[in-house]
């Protein structure tokens, strides 16, 4: 019932607008903050030096020096006193620079000093969706999923990255910076939520025509009930027993569904899209482009080139009947 | 000066023509159902009554539908019988033998309807343009797609040459009773 | 000129006088008035001035690019753009940026006024500078004709791999980008050595190293980076095309190719690239603020070394582009290191000319005007430079609108904020004619006010999450209204732009006349005719100072001994500029369009079928050889 609420919760504020849920300003994790930190640091550094160049320059534009006759005739102990003050300056700037350094040094490695994971996730890029699959030990246990990841709240979390297609980036700047999914190479980034919420990412690699709505979600859950979350994920689809998503299920399995996506506990089992066992336990369709309802499920099976034009999904034609026991089909896969 | 113009032209518009990406297909493909004639022959004045829309014939033209073809070869598993042009339990596209026939809608109409001995019917399946990007692919593999607009090479594994790269299939000495000459 | 005009009496400029002077050497120099002629001039003034339009007049395009792109963005989910046309779009804007105006542009510059600056009638090797002229021409024309005809590169300005590969880009439309590429690499390694070639040879005597002027020093750098730097993304280009075309696995992970080979030779080069257009920018704002300081440019020794140290360390910094990507945290540290260290030569650069002008009574005419909006917006993007540096940092901020402001902020505020300063500082010098000063401070003002609106939000909006290269965004994520600002700001800079279109064409035709030096400026461009003779200089100046015409007010010493009824030059040696043999320089000549042709045409046939590139080589081989002739000119020992 608590799992209903934060989903809800997290509907609401999906759609009230998620400004700052994709922000590096709004840490939600350790890793996180300290590169807010950081960041704010060099900031306050760097904005300190502007500022003092602009008030030397902007001085020394109104000062109104005497004017000179011959342009050669130059004051020694002026120019002396310059060459000091810009030795100064230089010398000021390397200090300022190798101070820079070594704090960017240091945070690097405080950063990325790998830690034991609680939980392995496996991250492929596909244009233009992610495949998300949890690995445990026993293989009737592993869940797929898509375009969404579950962590548990205050554990770090290792997820490996690697692309089949072209290069992509995982980024989802509430909880960690980026990295790159790199075909023929596998990468590893961790981090950790520090609290339960709902966390948006982008693809940040330029990857094709649907770049732009490659989106990804991170949901924090407390231990238990993101164990919940895990088991009820591994369980198959449930057989429907409405009329209206039995004869969902029967277009899904006889007409183009099958051919590209898998619902385990029924005959389709192509790996090319992305998994939709669980679709409707998921807080976003797309790739975190539209937010899950009922008609937003309607309008992305009906057209999703009019939604995301070049996405690997074709139009399907489905008469009016056949989309509305799709739709309900679909909705009821949690 | 005028013909080299004229051919300058030309070549300037097949350029639009291959280098086309139509990321969304014609509206309402499931009304423009193709009837393509199996058959040469029909009684009667003039030949079978067909109804071929000729747009999609134009597939085989434009680089990108060849490209998502060579995708869904590989998503929707025709290599599970053709392996990758060469054949297995389903005949070799490499080459020049065409049960049915090479033209394009030819090949189309095999995927869609499918074929006696072992092809599957994929109509309602894969949709309308998804056969058709297959069929303009298959044809590459065949060697009838120009080399500018077929691909040269793929990032997997390399199990035969780009279609664009393949050599042209060796002609036969004679025609063999039975089946259907490449167009 | 035959043996027989050897046997003849060779007529120096030591005993003529002025009118006479002129007159043959107006013959001897010229550029006809018909279409051959025309096209076979090698003046440099005549290239350099077809170099700045032209490259003024792909900043036109790229600028239009981008305020398509700038609309499309103003709004989420906007529909005006799709996003094919989007990606098509920002590849050319960066394209035709980076490769089409930046770099030519500067070299342009140099090709007008290094000859003018260090004393010579012409550039090294002109023929080979008409002929680097050409092939960008025709590589921008390439380019663009492809993007009308649909066949436009669509990866971006940068095009990783595997994106651009055979398998995801099909078609032509990365293979044009590929070839493009070369032919701008010809073009720019062919100035360069022409650079190099007059500064180190064919300096005015008694111009030693140590008074060459700060803008020729840069160019000179500029051209060593540019001979280091180009054959990287050249080998990298190439190679893209043979996987493409020709089925190679450079880059093929499944074969033992790899994507990050790609990242690491472009970058190789994309890093002193930007310093390739930043430098040149530093020689003009030496320039332009020794003029309007009034005094000459405080640490003369200091600004040439660092400049050195510039051109040294931007070698060194590339793997900041590829933080992410995976490497060594050890190996990416040591290129943080490297990358804010370069902030200490430049700073040193800004901290010598501020001090120039605290000691100085500034004139504030249009070009001071933008140097100063240089200081202000440069060292903004410098200090997001020195942020993004950081390893840490940029996992945050790269491939987000922060560095998109801050590539801006260098790229606009560190290199064409002083190209338009220097647009109205030499503009009297190339037409004769001043540029109005009232439209050429509303051209600063709209420019520095829309440039700062457009770009200052884009810091905000990468750190709220925005990656770069999107078409467009959903409306819930906030980013609504900090676009529609930067979107507003872009159209004012635009208007800017067009503003100094206006001033330029109004004034080249009715601007009041210039004289010889209506800035009293030092340096040896000013010491001749506002637009310079076809020679250059009447008689080759003799230098004693650093800035010869502040040193000689009322009159320039000069050397004689060159001949009037050929084209000669000075040649001295490289430190002392000690005169040692009067060099020929060549004639007019149509053979570098020839070639320009041929080379074009390979090129162009190259992106269809590799045969292309053995069947053109003849008509290459052709053209080259006729160009080569021997001309049977009288030999130098006299």
């Amino acid at each position: 019932m608590r799992f209903r609420l934060i989903f809800t919760a997290g509907l609401v504020l999906w759609l009230t607008g998620c400004s700052g849920q994709q922000s590096a300003l709004n840490p939600q994790g350790p890793h996180a903050e300290h590169l807010a930190n950081l960041f704010w640091v060099f900031t306050a550094v760097c904005s300190a030096i502007w500022l003092a160049v602009m008030i030397v320059l902007v001085i020394g534009l109104a000062r109104r020096a005497p004017a000179r006759l011959d342009p050669l005739q130059l004051d020694r102990g002026r120019e002396r006193r310059s060459v000091i003050m810009v030795s100064g300056t230089v010398v000021g700037t390397l200090l300022t620079v190798i101070a820079l350094t070594a704090l960017s040094f240091v945070s690097q490695r405080r950063l990325f000093a790998p830690d034991k994971p609680a939980i392995t996730i496996k991250v492929t890029g596909l244009q233009w969706w992610w495949d998300v699959r949890y690995e445990t030990d026993s293989p009737d246990q592993i869940v797929t999923t898509a375009n969404e990841i579950y962590v548990p709240v205050g554990k770090p979390v290792a997820v490996k990255l690697t692309a089949t297609d072209v290069i992509h980036s995982f980024w989802v700047p509430s909880l960690m910076g980026k990295l790159d999914l790199i075909p023929g190479q596998e990468n590893e980034l961790q981090f950790t939520a520090s609290r339960p919420g709902i966390y948006r990412g982008q693809c940040a690699e330029f990857c094709g025509w649907q770049h732009a709505h490659m989106g990804l979600v991170v949901v924090a859950l407390p231990v238990p009930m993101f164990q919940t979350w895990l088991s009820s994920q591994s369980l198959p689809a449930a057989e429907p027993e409405d009329p209206a998503r039995k004869k969902g299920q029967e277009i899904f399995v006889s007409k183009a569904c099958f051919m590209c996506h898998t619902v385990r506990g029924t005959s389709a089992g192509s790996r090319v899209g992305p998994d939709l066992t669980h679709f409707a336990s998921r807080q976003t369709i797309a790739s975190a482009t539209l937010p899950m309802s009922r008609g937003n499920i309607a309008a992305w099976v009906l057209d999703p080139q009019g939604i995301k034009p070049g996405v690997n999904m074709p139009n399907v034609p489905l008469t009016p009947d056949e989309l509305e026991s799709l739709v309900s089909y679909l909705e009821g896969l949690r | 000066m005028i013909r080299v113009l004229v051919i300058a032209a030309s070549l300037a518009l097949a350029a639009c023509e291959r280098e086309d990406r139509p990321l969304r297909s014609e509206p309402v493909p499931g009304e423009q159902r193709e009837a393509i004639a199996l058959a040469s022959n029909s009684p009667g004045q003039g030949g079978p009554v067909e109804k071929k829309s000729g747009t999609r014939g134009e597939y085989e033209k434009v680089a990108f539908h060849v490209s998502q073809g060579k995708k869904l070869f590989t998503w929707y598993n025709c290599a599970g019988c053709h392996a990758n042009g060469g054949g297995g339990s389903g005949p070799a596209l490499m080459d020049d033998v065409w049960i049915y026939g090479s033209a394009i809608e030819n090949i189309a109409a095999s995927i869609r309807e499918g074929r006696p001995n072992g092809m599957p019917s994929f109509r309602e399946k894969i949709p309308e343009d998804q056969i058709w990007q297959i069929a303009a692919f298959v044809r590459a593999l065949g060697g009838f797609v120009a080399s500018d607009v077929a691909s040269s090479r793929h990032d997997e594994m390399y199990a035969h040459e780009g279609e664009a790269r393949l050599p042209a299939p060796p002609q036969r000495a004679s025609a063999q009773p039975g089946l259907a000459q490449p167009k | 000129m035959s043996t027989q005009a050897a046997a003849q009496e060779d007529v120096r400029d030591t005993h003529l006088d002025d009118a006479e002077l002129h007159a043959r050497l107006t013959r001897t120099w010229r550029t006809g008035t018909s279409l051959i002629e025309r096209l076979s001039s090698v003046d440099h003034k005549v290239v350099g001035r077809r170099y700045i339009l032209t490259a003024f007049f792909f900043l036109c395009l790229g600028g239009l690019s981008a305020v398509a792109m700038r609309l499309q963005l103003a709004r989420p989910e906007a529909k005006l753009l799709g996003p094919d046309l989007y990606n098509q779009l920002f590849t050319m804007h960066g394209t035709t940026m980076m490769f089409l105006f930046a770099v030519p542009v500067m070299e342009a510059f140099a090709v007008y006024f290094v000859p003018l600056m260090v004393g010579t009638r012409n550039i090294a090797f002109p023929r080979l500078n008409a002929f680097s002229y050409w092939i960008f021409l025709f590589g921008g024309l390439f380019l663009w004709v492809s993007f009308l005809l649909k066949v436009g590169p669509d990866v971006g300005w940068f095009a990783y791999v595997p994106l651009s590969g055979p398998e995801f880009s099909p078609g032509k439309r990365a293979d044009v980008w590929a070839q493009m590429i070369t032919f701008t690499e010809i073009s720019a390694l062919a100035v360069a050595i022409e650079i190099i070639v007059t500064v180190f040879k064919q300096r005015a005597p008694g111009m030693t190293l140590d008074r060459i002027p700060l803008f020729v020093w840069a160019m000179l750098v500029t051209s060593f980076l540019i001979i280091f730097a180009m054959p990287a993304v050249m080998v990298a280009s190439t190679m893209l095309i043979l996987d493409r075309l020709v089925g190679t696995h450079f880059f093929n992970p499944a074969e033992g190719g790899d994507s990050l080979l790609w990242q690491h030779l472009f970058w190789f080069f994309g890093h002193p690239e930007v310093y390739i257009i930043f430098i040149p920018a530093t020689g003009m704002v030496s320039a332009i603020i020794a003029a309007f300081a009034r005094r000459p440019v405080f640490g003369y020794l200091p600004l040439v070394l660092s400049l050195i140290a510039v051109g040294f360390l931007s070698f060194g910094l590339w793997v900041h582009h590829m933080f992410v990507t995976g490497l060594p945290q050890l190996g990416s540290a040591f290129f943080t290191a490297s990358s804010m260290l370069i902030a200490v030569p430049n700073g040193l650069q800004i901290f010598c000319w501020v001090a120039t002008l605290w000691d100085s009574r500034p004139v504030f005419k249009t070009p001071l005007l933008f140097v100063i909006g240089f200081f202000f917006i440069f060292i903004i993007g410098g200090m997001s430079g020195v942020m993004v540096a950081s390893v840490p940092i940029d996992t945050q901020v790269h491939d987000t609108y922060f560095v998109v402001a801050h590539f801006h902020y260098v790229l606009i505020g560190g290199a064409v904020f002083p190209l338009l300063g220097a647009v109205y500082f030499w503009f009297p010098k190339i037409t004769g004619r001043m540029l109005s000063e009232r439209l050429g401070k509303w051209n600063f003002s709209l420019a520095f006010v829309g440039f700062n609106v457009a770009f200052f939000p884009m810091h905000i909006l990468g750190l709220q999450g925005m990656p770069r290269r999107v078409y467009t965004y959903l409306p819930e994520m906030g980013w609504g209204s900090l676009n529609l600002l930067s979107s507003a700001g872009a159209l004012v800079l635009f208007t800017s732009f067009v503003l100094l279109l206006v001033n330029v064409i109004l004034s080249a035709r009715r601007g009041p006349t210039a004289g010889e030096n209506p800035w009293d400026a030092g340096t040896l461009e000013w010491a001749t005719t506002s637009p310079p003779l076809p020679y250059n200089f009447s008689r080759i100046p003799f230098v004693t100072h650093r800035e010869p015409l502040w040193d000689n007010r009322d009159s320039l010493p000069v050397i004689t001994g060159l001949s009037v009824d050929t084209r000669e030059t000075v040649s001295g040696t490289l430190t002392e500029a000690f005169p040692e043999i009067r060099e020929n320089s060549p004639e007019p000549s149509i053979w570098p369009l020839l070639a320009a042709i041929a080379v074009a045409g390979t090129f162009l046939g190259s992106i269809f079928t590799p045969w292309a590139v053995v069947w053109g080589s003849i008509p290459v081989a052709i053209t080259l050889t006729c160009w080569f002739w021997p001309k049977g000119t009288p030999e130098d020992e006299k």
